[in-house]
């Protein structure tokens, strides 16, 4: 009896060892990754990193303004774009996509979902950058609308389905229309969750670097017409990050630290808000 | 304002038969509901009272493959013809489910207003007077008056379910239709919503689905007996718990099966 008891205890404690082993390596990751940024960023990170642009290569100085007001510009424009369909298509999904198209609507969605994003790059460069003629933030916005739609489609869904079914049944004996039962009630109840689909989809497009490569292209100067190419954080990390100069690439480990901070802050913000639905209990 | 109480028939159902795809779950029942009378639906589960009930307000056919044969007559008007728009229909039929179902991103006076705003917007102090008048009728206002701005999920169980029962009641339905009200509440809970259905029938048509036998005989004139679809008895509630015709009907209530 006390062998059997002492070998559960050892299966246990062994069991148990693993996974916070495994847990911490997992951990360790992220924890590695952000403080080799901060001690290789952090420094170059004063006023002018964030006020002043890019100067001419071998000059000390400068910093990457034009590259986060690009970031901020590019990644609304496909927030802009993306959001309401990835949304639309998700509530369609889950209240009417029962059938054969609501079928073939997710299989394309997991399937674009596994798009290698560099694809979605010459896909964008393709159908706009070739036709307008030239490279444009626009390009770029759209190729990383197009890489969020399905996400936000199927966590969407996912969220409007856990909503659960006597809500949409009480909606419904109310004397609600279909619609204003999805929009008003079912959609309202998940809200939180799209919400924080949202910010993760956010969080998942703002580094994305191959599809800009082909469509945004980069700018050394300050731009905000979305008609011209535009630097992004990402483009510049990988411009510095493989040029020849040491101050370019004490700005890029300062822009992938920014960068960081921004996707951190990102899903930072998506816990709240999901945190918030459960609080909804007050 | 309702009508006065008289013998007048205002709900009946007219050999209607219930279907899931092709199994039928209700079968040519035909039951007259008088107005302002309260009629309890008992049965042992999965005997079709729930679905039959579900035809009343049309919602029976939103379930997966739910179709009828028949006829659901209100005011004599057969509501499945095809000139009644069901959306509207609801408006005028109550219901309140088994478990509690407050909307859970709305307050108190929201969940109580849904019913109202979904006909249209009506004035301020309108809708402020419709929501008081539901929740007096629904027993709740006195425990509520002070917090109509809270989250309606910060009520308990019993309180979620009057609540429940005011929002059907504020949009001034003819037919409450109350699916086991009582199956998730505690014993206070239950005689709180019980005490309801004596006050409510002196203005609503009140139908019940209940697997308490007692509680159907507590609170109803009409007790009908369903028995695998079928409707097996249909009597005045003291005739059929004291002297049932059917020996299915007295074996049911004996406890002798169900």
């Amino acid at each position: 009896m006390s062998v059997r008891r002492l070998r559960r205890r050892i299966v246990s404690g062994t069991m148990t060892a693993l996974v916070a082993v495994l847990s911490f390596v997992a951990v360790l990751a992220l924890v590695l990754i952000l403080g080799y940024l901060v001690a290789k960023g952090a420094s170059s990170l004063d006023w002018s990193f964030f006020v002043k642009n890019p100067v001419p290569a071998g000059q000390a100085g400068g910093g990457v303004a034009n590259a986060i007001v690009g970031t901020v510009i590019i990644v609304g424009l496909a927030a802009l774009i993306g959001l309401p369909i990835g949304i639309g298509t998700g509530l369609y999904l889950a209240e009417y996509g029962s059938g054969s198209l609501g079928w073939t609507v997710r299989f394309v969605a997991d399937v674009l979902n596994g798009t290698p994003s560099i694809v979605v790059g010459i896909f964008a460069w393709t159908w706009l950058v070739k036709p307008m003629g030239h490279f444009s933030a626009l390009a770029g916005s759209v190729a990383l609308a197009v890489l969020m739609v399905p996400m936000l489609a199927r966590t969407t869904e996912e969220m409007v389905r856990l909503v659960p079914h006597s809500l949409r049944e009480a909606a419904l004996a109310l004397g609600y229309p279909r619609w204003r039962t999805s929009l008003r009630v079912v959609a309202r109840t998940a809200l939180a969750g799209i919400l924080t689909g949202c910010l993760v989809g956010v969080a998942r497009i703002a580094g994305e670097t191959a599809p800009l490569l082909f469509t945004a292209l980069g700018n050394l100067n300050f731009s905000t017409s979305v008609t011209q190419p535009m630097q992004t954080l990402s483009l510049q990390i990988f411009t510095y990050g493989t040029g020849p100069f040491d101050e370019w690439h004490r700005l890029a480990w300062a822009a992938a630290l920014v960068l960081m901070g921004l996707v951190l802050v990102l899903a930072l913000a998506a816990r709240r808000a999901l945190r918030s639905r459960h609080g909804a209990a007050r | 304002m309702a009508p006065p109480a008289d013998a007048r028939l205002q709900l009946e159902t007219a050999r209607l038969t219930a279907l899931y795809g092709r199994r039928a779950a209700v079968k040519d029942v035909s039951i007259l509901f008088p107005t302002h009378t309260v009629t309890a639906l008992i049965g042992p589960s999965g005997c079709g009272k729930t679905t039959f009930l579900r035809c009343l307000n049309r919602m029976h056919e939103l379930s997966e493959g739910g179709w009828i044969t028949g006829k659901v007559l209100l005011h004599g008007e057969d509501i499945y013809d095809p000139g009644i728009d069901a959306v509207q229909l609801r408006r005028r039929i109550g219901m309140v489910f088994q478990r509690p179902t407050p909307f859970p991103t709305m307050s108190i006076y929201d969940n109580v207003a849904a019913g109202l705003r979904v006909n249209g917007r009506r004035p301020r102090a309108e809708m402020d007077a419709a929501v008081e008048s539901a929740l007096r009728r629904a027993a709740l206002w006195d425990e509520v008056k002070d917090r109509l701005r809270h989250s309606a999920l910060a009520l308990s169980g019993g309180q979620q379910q009057r609540l429940c029962v005011a929002r059907a009641l504020a949009p001034e339905p003819e037919v409450l239709l109350l699916d086991e009200p009582t199956a998730s509440l505690d014993p206070a809970g239950t005689q709180h919503i019980e005490e309801l259905c004596h006050e409510l029938k002196t203005r609503y048509t009140i139908v019940i689905v209940t697997h308490n036998l007692q509680q159907a005989a507590r609170i109803s004139d009409y007790t009908a007996f369903f028995y695998l679809g079928d409707l097996v008895e249909l009597g005045r509630t003291e005739e059929l718990f004291t002297k049932p015709t059917k020996e299915q009907t007295e074996a049911y209530i004996t406890g002798r099966f169900g």
